[in-house]
């Protein structure tokens, strides 16, 4: 069960500057460590993150291993026009998901 | 640390080694290669996003606490001094390290539509180690900034009862 939780500013000047945060739980399992038993603990990270303002994208980052569980991000973005602004992240094993969050510009 | 587990050594091994040589008189440094890159290998990292161009000190700030009780999660900020216009912007920002497993920590993609070249994060690192934050402008520069940190607690030092 994928929880995100994404910080947006619901109302913004025209041209404002507006951070944006974005926070998703995933273990974040590095490839790195062993049971007790010895065995290598296969690799399960989100490797991509993308945002994309009103169909364009905005900001994109690649994650390794060595981001933490629960992958944190805050970026900025100029706020242009009223729309939704969508994260998508992907990962290992097939892991995908998706947030969007509305923005008013005035 | 990891590694460690694979290549066999026993402890007895290690008895057995250290008392052979004590009584032919030597000294010996043992050492054991553990699972961590090593700074060429974090060179190598730079150099990959880099290629040849010149990374210049400067532009890009690179925030993290100069000491870290737990490796696990550290907070950790990256600004770069940049106008954000579309004719002079800053295009990426990378993130390495000098001493976990793997050199690379996270690269981001802006572009003039960001306003501001500032990204903070939460990352891992295993070690008492340099830290190196290194932003790409669109006319070809490079910049970067380096920050040492102490770390008391590593990441990735646990072993995970299943």
């Amino acid at each position: 069960m994928t929880r995100a939780l994404i910080n947006v500013p619901s109302r913004a000047r025209r041209g404002e500057i507006i951070a944006i945060k974005t926070l998703i739980s995933h273990v974040m399992e590095t490839g790195f460590r062993y049971t007790t038993a010895g065995e290598r603990i296969s690799r399960d990270i989100i490797h991509g993150f993308v945002a994309t303002y009103n169909g364009e994208e905005i900001f994109r980052a690649e994650l390794f291993p060595a981001l933490s569980a629960n992958p944190f991000i805050t970026f900025h973005t100029v706020a242009t026009e009223s729309g939704t602004i969508e994260f998508r992240w992907t990962g290992d094993n097939g892991y995908a998901a998706t947030e969007s969050a509305k923005i008013t510009v005035e | 640390m990891a590694e460690a587990k694979n290549s066999g050594a026993t402890r007895r091994d290690l008895f057995k080694l250290a008392g052979g040589l004590a009584a032919a008189g030597a000294t010996v440094v043992i050492t054991v290669r553990p699972a961590r890159s090593t700074p060429t290998e974090m060179q190598a990292a730079i150099a990959k996003v880099a290629g040849n161009a010149r990374i210049q000190p400067g532009r890009v700030k690179l925030e993290l606490p100069p000491l870290v009780e737990n490796g696990n999660t550290v907070a950790c900020s990256v600004s770069v001094e940049s106008p954000m216009t579309s004719a002079d912007h800053c295009k990426a920002i990378h993130i390495f390290n000098e001493h976990n497993p793997q050199p690379n920590v996270i690269s981001v993609y802006l572009g003039p539509r960001a306003g501001r070249a500032s990204i903070s994060t939460r990352i891992r690192l295993s070690d008492t180690q340099k830290v190196v934050a290194i932003g790409e402008m669109n006319d070809g520069s490079f910049w970067s900034d380096t920050v040492e940190v102490i770390v008391t607690l590593g990441a990735c030092l646990e072993e995970v009862r299943i």
